[in-house]
């Protein structure tokens, strides 16, 4: 008994070495891979979003104020003109405009090379809403967790309206189960820029997240009617919306 | 990926001296395993399997002390172990719905700590889908401990006890929530009543003789009640509507988590283990006895849009039809239910 103990000691030593060694063999070996960086700007329509002080109005003639204005990006995947992709494993990003470091991230461990489009999944894939304890962007202490009905507040928008009954705007967008599947994978235009990816640069993909959008697009919202939603079928209208076009390519910079 | 080999010399390093102290213990004392670390014999493959939290030791016995640890919640009054309680298979006895902190009242009764491995969903309305996030719920409802995962984390850190039990466990620090949730699905994974004289009587064992009114029984449960309450873990884990209600104002049950108007009023099935010990019964603990409940099946039955096919009987009448023979057999059957070692299994208690 005793032995055999002493001997799988052993074997997890020898296991942990050999895979130090076969580490630095692999990266050796495997093909050239590089870095992206994507920067997100957060605006409404044409002004820059400012939490707290700046008041905006929908083209529907709504006033409104943000207080609090964070979303999940996950899934990037990269495509080349011939059509192969490359989906970055564990993308799963927070970005939150409370935390400016948070509206910059990179991309990294992606085979070089030029990529013609890009597209990625606003909020997070439905395996993950169920998979238990996790960690980095993903932990439930970012307060962006549904527990009594398990999953992924995918876009957390708070602020205030006088056209809302009490004032408060509360849109808690989540949900990955039909029929209220508010999980969206887009992918905006790179408007005819490649993604060069290469060992030597680094390009930074400029994207640009359009608060208002939330509200536009195929079902206007009005703050009379919709102010308040955690999920469910409002959810869908606000995740369709932002579907449509919350983010565009701003521009795609080589290095 | 050099990162991953540090963490698994790490491991292989806690590993060695978990070994070395496990073998240094094995002289002086019997072999100690964590509870419900392998599948019964007569049970079906699990959910959420060992391997995906292997149980070790250190692991279960600190989820234990965190199961059982009142600064879980806001007053530093409620812990898990409050109102899941080991003398009642873990529900909470005598309680119709649940206390939680300041004596806050909850919407629905604590139904027993079992055999949660096999479970796909958690929860009356299924809301919860997995053993590590589920115990947030309980967390942060103002009902119930009314505490952020931040404050428990804090307090956690803040502990020089935890701190070292937890960097035995995983090897770094600060305590995370990723820590906090996988430690204590140790112990609620470890929960597992499998030790019934059922259970002795269907895996041939000793000590499993049943009477024959308890034979009975069985056949009667196999045949009116299986079709819900069906298998080993006497639950097919679906969402039913077992005629409580008309409406559903205060509760819709599954409709809750769903929205859809077809599931309101359908709750999930519970097991029947340990339910001689798991009173008041249903989501809202309305029963105190079980043979009111067995006069609910058979008599007492309402009707409503989303009851239960099973209980529309060709004649037009709702429920199940039972004698009082076969009332007082399913009693007794039931009560084989009982599994005294898992009550008592001092590894389980606080
Ligand atoms: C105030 C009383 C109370 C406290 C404290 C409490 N629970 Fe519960 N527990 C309940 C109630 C009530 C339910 C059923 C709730 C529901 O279905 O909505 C429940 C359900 C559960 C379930 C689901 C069981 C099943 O079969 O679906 C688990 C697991 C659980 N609790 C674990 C815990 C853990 C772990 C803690 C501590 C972090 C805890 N509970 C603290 C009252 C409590
Ligand atoms: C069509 C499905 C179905 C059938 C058949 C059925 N039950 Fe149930 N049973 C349920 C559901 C659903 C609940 C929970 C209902 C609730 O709380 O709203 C339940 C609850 C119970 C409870 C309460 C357990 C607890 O911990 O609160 C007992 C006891 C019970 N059933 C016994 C039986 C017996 C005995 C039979 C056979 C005579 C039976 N049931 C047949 C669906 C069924």
């Amino acid at each position: 008994m005793k032995l055999r103990k002493i001997s799988a000691i052993f074997f997890y030593l020898l296991f942990s070495s050999a895979a130090l060694t076969s580490c630095k063999e692999d990266s050796d070996m495997q093909p050239k891979v590089g870095t992206l960086d994507v920067a997100i700007d957060h605006v409404v329509g044409t002004a820059t979003l400012a939490l707290n002080t700046g008041s905006y109005a929908t083209p529907a003639g709504d006033q409104f104020t943000v207080s609090t204005f964070k979303y999940y990006l996950s899934n990037f995947t990269l495509k080349k003109a011939d059509g192969t992709t490359h989906l970055v494993p564990e993308s799963y990003y927070l970005v939150d405009e409370a935390v400016p470091a948070s509206k910059t991230f990179t991309l990294s461990g992606i085979p070089a090379g030029d990529y013609t489009s890009l597209s990625f999944t606003i909020g997070v894939d439905s395996a993950r809403n169920v998979a238990g304890a996790q960690t980095g962007a993903l932990d439930p202490q970012k307060n962006m967790f549904w527990s009594w009905n398990t999953g992924y507040i995918f876009t957390k928008l708070e602020g205030t309206s006088p056209q809302a009954p009490n004032t408060a705007l509360v849109f808690h967008i989540g949900g990955f189960k039909a029929p209220h599947n508010t999980i969206r994978t887009i992918s905006p235009s790179l408007k005819g820029a490649t993604i060069q990816v290469q060992g030597t640069q680094t390009p930074t993909l400029h994207l640009k997240a359009d608060v208002l959008k939330m509200f536009t697009g195929p079902t206007t919202v009005r703050f009379t009617q919709l102010y308040n939603t955690m999920g469910g079928a409002n959810s869908v209208v606000v995740a369709d919306n932002q579907a449509a076009g919350m983010f565009v390519v701003d521009y795609v910079h080589a290095n | 990926m050099a990162r991953y080999s540090w963490i698994a010399l790490r491991c292989a390093i806690a590993l060695a001296s978990f070994f070395l102290v496990g073998c240094n213990k094995e002289g002086t004392s019997p072999a100690w395993e964590v509870p419900g670390a392998t599948v019964p014999a007569n049970f079906p493959a699990p959910v959420y399997a060992a391997a995906q939290n292997p149980p070790t030791r250190e692991a279960y016995e600190l989820g234990r002390t965190l199961f059982y640890d009142t600064r879980l919640s806001r007053t530093g009054a409620v812990s898990c172990g409050s109102c899941h309680q080991q003398s009642g298979a873990f529900a909470n006895a005598d309680h119709r719905l649940s206390q939680g902190v300041e004596g806050r009242l909850g919407a629905r009764n604590a139904p027993a700590l079992q055999n949660l491995r096999w479970k796909t969903s958690l929860l009356w309305d299924g809301g919860a889908t997995h053993i590590e996030t589920m115990p947030l719920a309980p967390i942060t409802d103002p009902r119930e401990m009314d505490e952020t995962l931040d404050n428990v984390l804090q307090k956690l850190n803040a502990d020089p006890a935890y701190q070292q039990r937890f960097a035995q466990v995983y090897g770094e620090r600060p305590i995370t929530s990723y820590q906090f949730l996988r430690t204590l699905a140790q112990f609620t994974a470890a929960l597992t009543s499998a030790n019934s004289r059922y259970d002795h009587y269907v895996r041939h064992e000793a000590n499993g003789a049943l009477s024959a009114a308890e034979l009975r029984g069985l056949a009667t449960a196999r045949q009116k009640c299986a079709p819900c309450h069906g298998g080993e873990l006497f639950t097919d884990e679906s969402f039913r509507n077992n005629g409580l209600d008309a409406t559903f104002p205060a509760d819709s049950g599954r409709a809750h988590i769903t929205g859809r108007p077809q599931d309101a009023g359908r709750f999930k099935v519970p097991s029947l283990r340990n339910v001689a010990l798991t009173a008041p019964y249903m989501h809202d603990g309305r029963f105190h006895t079980l043979a009111q409940v067995l006069n609910h099946y058979a008599s007492d039955m309402v009707d409503s849009p989303t009851l239960d096919a099973q209980f529309r009987r060709p004649n037009g009448r709702l429920g199940i039809s039972l004698s009082e023979q076969e009332k007082s057999d399913l009693v007794a059957f039931l009560h084989t239910l009982t599994d005294s070692a898992f009550l008592a299994d001092a590894r389980l208690a606080e």
